[in-house]
């Protein structure tokens, strides 16, 4: 009996422990526990049954514990935590000397009070063993302990008993083993472990679960896996499917993991830049040029759209064509070509108002995305910014576990070794501090440098045109070639030698590199500026010299018109104009197409020029390295001329230009976002090949910063920089009078009056006209100003309290470390002075069994006094530093073992 | 269930089918079978004892372009060698799935990048790891460089040295650890 009711107990404990390590973390013993209790309890199950059979009195008392567990419930609880206190107790006393150190001697002398409990306690407990009556009433506690599945299981077996709690209490444990069954997978244990664990927690579910009338569960469950497999696939595969949406991406991930991010930025800008041009070629396309050559007016049946007479014979010749003359000014490409007749076709498209509103959207929707993704990129750097893991993250989560093709595993470590590169880059840069005066001192110099060499060049510009304006007065022919492309020439020059010059004097400033990129870039686009600034002034003095020729062929043309109807009218008074072919009628010279042909020369120009010096410099030049090294007096390769470099800042701020050079031409030559789509296209595939083949990556691989704002910064000041030129144009200078959609208007801009007279109703207009009064646009103005600095200064206040709680983070991230460090370290003492102490202990304890009180006072004293180190007891050495002992848990290894 | 054949009894695909679907386990051993045809029985109603060696595990497509297929194998396998019992392997491919949850991935990927078990990760491992990485084309020096600087990173109690604690408090944070 006594024997048992001992073993029961133990059980009961166990029991406890099983159901407080559930409640708490899961821990990996859990299942070997269960797995031995479930044995015993089965057992013991089996015994009481024999008992309960034996006794008569057997249900009685079934019938009291139930009373009993539903009115003492506190005294329950009250003796749980006893409970728990006496199997601490236990614990710490195998680990005696070492838990003390840990807790401080305050809790020391409660514990021993509490040990001493426990003896009683133990004592108590064989007593009661020996009382039928308090037997009773200990059963009845491990009983209680016992977890409710014993309760349940007696219940089972007996179902008219199912009181509501009972169903309650079966409740709870059969979803507690379901929670085990989905949590299972979540578990770091072995799989044999696991189906075991499975294995019984589902038999247990299973058995009653049918009693509490759900059954089918299972089944739905093993729907609902499969099911949520099924959509993390799809969606796996929706992801892979949007990447591989994404043009050139396998290419530019190649060129990263190879030449570093900054070079990647420059082919993602220059698809980003393919983007928008795609946009724009589908709107002057879809809009512009389809509809006029499918429902305008055919070639030949007007004079704006035949060649004339005097060119006719020359219009298809190669020369002619490729300088955009001929047919192909004739054509559906150039402004000139459209007819003003209102709307065209079955359709009634209204051809002019269609003109005037796509070149608008251009604009305003090229505005719109460069300042859209501006917005976001900055959003972006704002809040993804987190850095305080950058090493580790980059060690232990860079590889990327789905590569199984070895291209791409190479290009992964590549790209992995490049970006430690960087980040490497980074931090010495961050932690670099030398004379700063030095550095203050050269880079003001190298400013200083950069601003002369600007003002000269600016000067030089300057002069060279108001001398070519000057040639121009005189007449080109009596003047030699120099002379006469100096402008070109000059612009050329400088275009290749500043940048060159801005390289040197960077170097003396010692930036870092991305920094060095954006100083660099921005001196260019300041030279760059130059160049615009004098086409646009070539371009502005050609327009005058065309509408003043304009004034004199208008006037020719009514007297000729004149002369015609007199003739016609003395021989034939009927159809006067029939006989007359279209090409033989006089006409203006139409400053708009001839101004969309200079930019469509331009970027035609350009492209070769590009392509060009990709070839020679790039290409020919990587063969001639690598061909000649051979047979060379010193190496190429290493030496002088060596491979070329990819020119980030160059090649950015010609994408540039060449966009501005779209903005300002697309309204006077629908053709050229069609064409600019085109050179990217090829750019695209030529300067990746370029790149992959005849470039070496950068001495210094730097990272590009995240968001290439600085970029679509300057794209933003090139965008407005060119539509400014345009829209003076627009409204300021009248259209051609013979051709364009336009011709006939005062304005280009009153094709927009026009519309609202004829195609809306009255008060419409009535309502855009006073809409459009000053009294109203002003407010409105200055309303939107006001709301515009109310934003700024909120955003402003919004930005500081970020700084200012992100400080606060890291110094709170770098305040907890220091404690963490200092905690471990005074840990560490700690454990040396304990295994000390240890020792000591046992040598005393083998001497003679010592007080314990006095070497808790010495621990006292040496915990409180570390600084020296000497003690007066014990064998140092037994018990020196050990290196691997650093956490104080682990110190109870040694002890244990001794004990 | 679907296969006539039966490569497990009733009883053991019950058990598997709750954490796998039924057809997804039979290819599993698929997979298992087909790497030692002559090693590993079709019959599995009796729980064979039998164990791959790490070559031949190593050599899956899965794995082949994995710098770390080593470790991932041996810190699956019971005897730390490599050799892989069938239901270790279904343990090591249930956990590199994307089902998975978090934490199981941060247990494991800790016991892969601690190379010398000693349940830390301490400098060696982290040049290790390293090395495996980058193909052992950074120098010394900045291999140096990059451990110091992650275990300062990431390194919560200054033992100079990471933790599973210190290493799921910096891995649960990544943004893409995903694997």
């Amino acid at each position: 009996e006594r024997h048992r009711g001992k073993r029961r107990d133990g059980d009961g404990e166990k029991k406890k422990r099983k159901k407080r390590r559930r409640k708490g973390a899961h821990r990996a013993e859990e299942g070997e526990d269960e797995v031995q209790t479930r044995h015993e309890r089965r057992e013991r199950e089996k015994r009481r049954r024999a008992k309960n059979d034996q006794e008569a009195k057997g249900r009685e008392r079934d019938e009291e514990e139930r009373v009993q567990t539903t009115s003492g419930k506190v005294a329950k609880t009250k003796k749980n935590i006893r409970n728990e206190n006496t199997r601490r107790r236990v614990e710490e006393e195998e680990v005696e000397v070492e838990e003390r150190l840990e807790k401080r001697k305050k809790k020391h002398g409660s514990a021993k009070k509490e040990e001493k409990k426990e003896d009683e306690g133990k004592q108590m407990v064989k007593e009661k063993e020996r009382e039928v009556k308090k037997k009773k009433h200990k059963k009845e506690t491990s009983e209680e302990e016992d977890d409710k599945e014993e309760d349940s299981k007696d219940e089972e077996m007996r179902p008219e008993c199912l009181t509501p709690e009972e169903l309650e209490k079966l409740k709870e444990a059969v979803d507690e083993r379901k929670k085990l069954i989905q949590s299972l997978r979540g578990k770091p244990w072995p799989m044999k472990k696991k189906l075991v664990t499975l294995r019984e927690s589902q038999e247990f579910v299973e058995k009653y679960e049918g009693a509490l009338g759900k059954g089918k569960g299972r089944k739905l469950y093993a729907y609902k896996v499969m099911m949520t497999k099924k959509w993390m696939k799809f969606q796996r595969d929706f992801e892979n499917f949007k990447t591989a949406c994404i043009p050139w991406e396998m290419k530019i991930k190649e060129i990263e993991s190879h030449f570093g991010s900054s070079v990647a930025s420059y082919f993602i800008f220059l698809r980003w830049m393919y983007g928008i041009n795609m946009i724009l070629f589908g709107l002057t396309f879809g809009l512009v040029m389809v509809p006029e050559a499918l429902m305008g007016r055919p070639y030949g049946s007007m004079p704006r759209k035949t060649v004339p007479r005097s060119e006719e014979t020359s219009a298809m010749d190669f020369a002619v064509l490729w300088d955009f003359g001929g047919y192909a000014q004739y054509s559906v490409l150039f402004y000139g070509f459209y007819n003003n007749q209102r709307a065209i076709g079955w359709l009634k498209f209204r051809m002019p108002l269609s003109y005037f509103l796509v070149g608008v959207g251009t604009v305003a929707y090229s505005y719109m995305v460069v300042i859209r993704t501006m917005a976001r990129n900055a959003n972006e750097s704002g809040v993804g910014d987190d850095n305080s893991f950058n090493f580790s993250w980059k060690m232990f989560t860079s590889w990327d576990y789905l590569i199984g093709n070895p291209e791409t595993a190479d290009n992964k470590f590549a790209s992995i070794t490049t970006s430690f590169k960087e980040a490497i880059l980074e931090e010495q840069e961050s932690h670099k501090d030398d004379n700063i005066h030095l550095t203050r001192f050269l880079r003001v110099l190298a400013n200083f440098l950069v601003l002369c060499c600007l003002a000269g060049s600016g000067y030089l510009i300057y002069f060279v045109v108001r001398r070519s304006q000057k040639f121009a007065l005189d007449g080109l022919e009596n003047h030699t070639w120099w002379e006469r492309n100096e402008v070109n020439m000059v612009m050329s020059l400088l275009g290749m030698f500043c940048p060159m010059l801005f390289d040197v004097i960077s170097t003396l400033e010692n930036y870092h590199p991305r920094v060095a990129l954006q100083w660099q870039l921005g001196r260019i686009f300041a030279l760059f500026l130059g160049n615009l600034y004098t086409f646009i002034i070539a371009l502005m003095d050609e327009i005058n010299l065309k509408r003043e020729e304009e004034k004199i062929v208008k006037f020719n043309i009514t007297t000729w018109e004149a002369s015609l109807y007199n003739g016609t009218i003395s021989e034939n008074s009927t159809a006067p104009s029939i006989t007359i072919n279209p090409a033989d009628v006089p006409r203006g010279p139409c400053w708009e197409t001839m101004v969309g042909q200079e930019f469509v020369r331009l970027i035609i120009s350009d492209t070769m020029t590009t392509y060009i010096t990709l070839l020679i410099g790039d290409f020919l030049r990587a063969v001639l390295v690598r061909f000649l090294n051979y047979c060379w007096c010193w190496d190429l390769e290493a030496g002088f001329p060596s491979y070329s470099e990819f020119d980030v800042s160059g090649n950015v701020l010609g994408l540039i230009f060449n966009q501005g050079m779209i903005w300002m031409g697309a309204f006077y030559a629908p053709c050229l976002p069609a064409l600019n789509v085109l050179r990217l296209h090829v750019s695209m595939y030529l300067q990746c090949w370029a790149v992959m083949c005849c470039n070496v990556p950068q001495e210094r691989v730097f990272k590009a910063s995240g968001s290439n704002n600085f970029y679509m910064a300057m794209l933003l000041v090139i965008l407005f920089l060119s539509t400014l030129p345009a829209i003076y144009t627009i409204v300021t200078i009248p259209p051609s009078f013979d051709c364009g959609p336009f011709s006939g208007k005062n304005r280009m801009f009153d094709v927009i009056h026009e519309t609202l007279e004829s195609d809306f109703p009255a008060w419409f207009s009535k309502v855009f006209s006073y809409a459009s009064n000053p009294g109203l646009v002003l407010p409105f103005i200055l309303l939107m100003v006001l709301a515009i600095y109310y934003l700024q200064s909120t955003s402003k206040s919004y930005r500081q309290a970020n700084v200012e709680l992100k400080k606060k983070l890291q110094t709170q991230n770098e305040e907890n470390k220091k404690k963490n460090k200092r905690a471990a370290l005074k840990a560490q003492m700690d454990l040396e002075e304990a295994r000390k102490a240890a020792s000591q202990a046992a040598e005393e304890q083998k001497n003679n069994n010592a007080s314990l009180q006095g070497q808790e006072d010495r621990q006292l004293l040496a915990s409180r006094a570390p600084g020296p180190r000497t003690y007066h007891h014990g064998n140092h050495g037994a018990s020196g530093y050990l290196p691997g002992f650093s956490e104080p848990r682990m110190c109870r290894v040694p002890s244990l073992q001794r004990h | 269930m679907g296969n006539k054949q039966t490569i497990f009894t009733d009883e053991q695909l019950d058990a598997y089918q709750v954490r796998l679907v039924c057809v997804f386990y039979s290819r599993l051993h698929g997979r298992y079978h087909e790497l030692a045809p002559h090693l590993v029985p079709m019959d599995y109603t009796n729980e064979p004892d039998c164990k791959l060696p790490l070559a031949l595990i190593v050599n899956m497509p899965e794995l082949k372009e994995n710098p770390f297929r080593n470790r991932i194998v041996e810190s699956f396998s019971e005897d730390g060698m490599g050799n892989l019992s069938f239901n270790e392997f279904v343990d090591m491919f249930s956990v590199l799935s994307e089902m998975a949850p978090r934490e199981l991935k941060a247990i494991y990927a800790f016991k892969i990048y601690d190379f010398n078990v000693d349940n830390y990760l301490c400098k060696e491992d982290l040049e290790k790891t390293l090395n495996k990485l980058t193909k052992e084309e950074l120098t010394p020096e900045e291999v140096q460089l990059v451990c110091e600087k992650a275990i300062e990173e990431a390194d919560l109690d200054g033992d100079n040295k990471l933790s599973f604690a210190d290493f799921e408090n910096m891995i649960t944070r990544a943004p893409d650890f995903l694997r």
